[in-house]
């Protein structure tokens, strides 16, 4: 594989001239981390799939592959992806859905692509192609390099053919609506999630609570009677535009927060914009830049705030680590890249 | 590295009076006959006495321990309840062996989050027990749950019968206090799903105690499933059930449970708990759907009618919740079965793709009669994780070496087959050798560079998990 060759002649190229690395597969999360310098290490050439047994619900597809190209494979087997990445206009790739981790509405009940991945190659900092966990569920020989590589945005190597675990499509889904306030729809939601109906979204936006129920038709028809509310028609576009933040919700928003809590944790700053998704555990917020109240607030719930979008200056996107944490992060990132040339200051200003 | 000119036992002796002044004496343990039950963990094959044996009861006091530990560059091999089956916890001679069994409290449950904060003391059982009330589980389900602890659970990513459907122990922890080498705490993960940067929550799960020791975990809880039966099937050929098991996966159902005995553990298992196995049958399967009742009610037909085609001798659908735990009873209790009908075993691990069942099981079926070995073969057929159980009487002369090198074979033949040499019992000391069948160097050497990022002076779990360079070259040269 020339493509390979070349790849790899242009770390050690980077390396020798200390020139950082910017890799990009689609260029569709540019929005997402922090702005970043460095020659391009395009991936767009490594797409397609390397191996797909349907049977083993297992499929391994180099770094470059779209995740639509992905999804449209799997539909001809009746297969989808266990986990539900954005596909952003059919630009992002696998390996930047890894790299970035990012998931839609069904995050809490299957998981984000981390949980799917089986197995990665990758190319380190020393120009060295090396294969991690396989195409097995259950490997633990090693450290989990593959998992590892999930939210490092390409700091730690680059991603050249991922292994996902993938499923069988539902047969059926449904979502049920019902008007509520947001502190009652977190405890409904929170309730719900209790049981073990099939749900795979729940939601809360605008005065609304969304619930998406998929699975065997029967499993699905019962659980819907079970919840109070009325059928929504045309509820792929809102769970897609969720996945997509495609919503005008986030079109609209000129400042864009996210943060990653317990979902059993109280509704905070009531009269702000607020959409609740994945039943609480995600709390994505169109405000104006204040980021320190913001800071304050996602620290007293022992949350995570993420500033997606907004005017940043250079300032970090992602949370504040300890120093003890900073220092285990720098230490796996020279182990990886010792000449610091994949992707830096992408993910932190200091990594 | 060790001071020059200073032996470790006098260290560790010196270290035992300082460990006292942070932690109760009765819980600093340097005498030989108190130090005994720790000489060895599930796989009692290894035997050694640690230095000294230390059980802290605090993320405070472990932190301390390992300061102290780190300031005098003395090893420290970390315990839970000792269950583990690769020798991970073998202790080291001039090291301090860290019991975190202390640790034992459940410090939260969150009914309405689904999610538990506890101690890795905390046995596995006991969170699903906690949880019960609730209507709530723990997932993972290693057969050693009653003993086994969540610490352990996060050092070996264990599995176990569910975890087909409900993930390891890595899908189900969302959050960790680690204490480093060094003795600094720090949080990994985050309570609610999404943390950004590279997952090191992952990094923690499945590394032997080789990067961190784990001093507080908080798990993900599942809702129990409303309703739950089991079909069991029986089969004239090994091939027929395993060409099943892969079609019952293909037909796009997912099994709580999907689990395969050969006639050697159907014999052992019946003779042992009588569960009402097929005695005569060359395999048996065990596949448990759990959901709502009209969903399982659909799926029994389908798993029903793949068995049917696949010429199955008997089908049977447990009808109750007595007939469903009898029919696992034999399982479950598989390899204390397997240990009444021969005076030792040496219990395999290899993972394979699923489709690759009937060519494995033939070939080791082979690899027994070259050896003049018996295996009996029980395992998690949904996964392709295999528990061949090679049986052996250490009391004669080089049988042990006999069904090591078989062993090495069966783990071989894994690799061979696109699988991996350790589904969920780790690498420990048993499978250093077997990582250079799975790894190249430059994968072992980057492997190592993680260790020694976390533990530049190898202190964590020396010799356990990675093969060092050094040990590479002796292997790849022998």
């Amino acid at each position: 594989m020339s493509a390979l060759a070349d790849l790899l002649e242009q770390v050690r190229e980077a390396v020798a001239k200390q020139r950082p690395l910017c890799v990009v597969g689609g260029n569709s999360k540019k929005h997402i981390g922090r702005e970043q310098a460095g020659d391009p290490a395009d991936m767009g050439t490594f797409a397609g799939v390397v191996d797909y047994q349907p049977s083993e619900l297992v499929i391994t597809v180099r770094a470059g592959t779209t995740v639509s190209e992905l999804q449209k494979v799997l539909a001809d087997e009746n297969q989808v992806l266990a986990s539900d990445p954005p596909a952003f206009n059919g630009k992002a790739t696998v390996g930047g859905a890894l790299a970035c981790n990012l998931s839609g509405p069904s995050r809490p009940w299957q998981g984000s692509i981390r949980d799917h991945v089986l197995g990665v190659r990758i190319i380190n900092g020393k120009a060295e192609h090396l294969r991690f966990g396989g195409e097995v569920m259950k490997n633990v020989a090693g450290y989990d390099v593959s998992r590892l590589m999930a939210g490092a945005m390409g700091t730690l190597g680059i991603l050249t053919e991922v292994t996902l675990k993938v499923a069988p499509r539902p047969e059926t889904t449904v979502t049920v609506c019902r008007p509520v306030g947001a502190s009652a729809a977190l405890r409904a939601m929170n309730d719900l999630c209790g049981t073990a109906l099939p749900v795979t979204g729940a939601c809360w936006h605008a005065g609304n609570m969304y619930v998406r129920l998929a699975g065997p038709a029967s499993a699905v028809a019962a659980a819907a009677d079970r919840i109070d509310g009325s059928t929504l028609p045309g509820d792929r576009d809102l769970w897609s535009g969720l996945r997509e933040m495609s919503l005008p919700f986030f079109t609209d928003a000129k400042d864009l927060w996210c943060i990653s809590l317990r979902s059993t944790r109280d509704h905070f700053m009531p009269d702000a914009d607020w959409l609740l998704d994945w039943r609480g555990a995600r709390r994505w917020l169109a405000a104006r830049d204040d980021s320190d109240t913001l800071d304050h607030g996602a620290r007293d719930v022992d949350g995570e705030l993420w500033h997606v979008r907004g005017a940043r200056n250079g300032a970090e996107v992602f949370p504040d680590r300890s120093e003890a944490y900073r220092a285990m992060l720098l230490r796996l990132k020279r182990a990886f890249d010792p000449a610091g040339v994949f992707n830096p200051g992408r993910l932190y200003s200091w990594m | 590295m060790n001071q020059a000119g200073t032996s470790y036992t006098a260290i560790t002796a010196s270290l035992a009076a300082m460990f006292r002044e942070f932690v109760d004496d009765d819980y600093v343990i340097s005498a030989a006959e108190s130090k005994r039950p720790f000489e060895c963990d599930g796989l009692p094959v290894y035997k050694q006495m640690p230095g000294l044996v230390v059980m802290p009861s605090s993320t405070e006091e472990v932190s301390r321990a390992m300061r102290l530990c780190h300031q005098h560059k003395v090893p420290v091999v970390v315990r839970g309840a000792g269950t583990g089956l690769s020798g991970g916890a073998l202790p080291h001679p001039d090291g301090v062996l860290l019991s975190l069994t202390r640790l034992a409290k459940i410090l939260e449950i969150d009914p309405g989050a689904g999610l538990a904060r506890v101690q890795p003391g905390v046995t596995n059982l006991a969170i699903t027990e906690a949880c019960a009330p609730h209507g709530l589980f723990f997932a993972p389900d290693p057969s050693s749950q009653i003993a086994c602890t969540i610490g352990g659970n996060v050092a070996e990513n264990a599995g176990g019968v569910h975890c087909l459907k409900y993930g390891l122990t890595v899908h189900n922890v969302l959050q960790m206090t680690v204490v480093t080498v060094d003795g600094e705490i720090v949080t990994v993960g985050c309570e609610g799903m999404a943390s950004a940067g590279p997952d090191l929550a992952a990094l923690m799960t499945g590394s032997e105690g080789m990067l961190g020791v784990v001093t507080e975990v908080t798990v993900r809880l599942l809702p129990d499933p409303p309703h739950c039966q089991v079909v069991l099937a029986s089969f004239d050929e090994l091939e027929h059930a395993g060409d099943a098991v892969t079609e019952v996966i293909a037909e796009g159902i997912v099994p709580a449970g999907f689990e395969m005995m050969d006639s050697h553990a159907i014999r052992a298992a019946e003779d042992y708990v009588g569960a009402g196995y097929d005695t005569d049958a060359a395999a048996l399967l065990l596949c448990e759907l759990d959901g709502t009742q009209e969903e399982v009610r659909d799926g029994i037909e389908q798993v029903a009618a793949v068995f049917r085609r696949h010429s199955a001798r008997s089908i049977r659908v447990s009808q109750n919740e007595a007939e469903r735990l009898l029919f696992w009873k034999g399982r479950k209790s598989a390899f204390p079965a397997v240990g009444r009908i021969s005076p030792d075993y040496y219990c395999m691990d290899g993972t394979i793709p699923r489709r690759m069942l009937s060519k494995v099981l033939m070939d080791i079926a082979r690899l027994s009669h070259e050896y003049g070995l018996r295996v009996a073969n029980v395992f998690h057929a949904g996964d392709g994780n295999m528990h061949p159980l090679i049986l052996f009487d250490q009391s004669v002369p080089g049988e042990l070496e006999k069904a090591e090198a078989f062993g090495a074979d069966i783990l071989r033949l894994c690799v061979a087959a696109g699988g991996c040499i350790t589904g969920e019992h780790g690498v420990g000391v048993e499978k250093l050798e077997q990582m250079l069948d799975q790894f190249s160097d430059a994968e072992l050497a980057q492997l190592n560079a993680i260790k020694d990022a976390l533990d530049p002076d190898a202190l964590l779990n020396p010799g356990k998990g990675v093969p060092t360079l050094k040990r590479c070259q002796e292997y790849r040269s022998a």
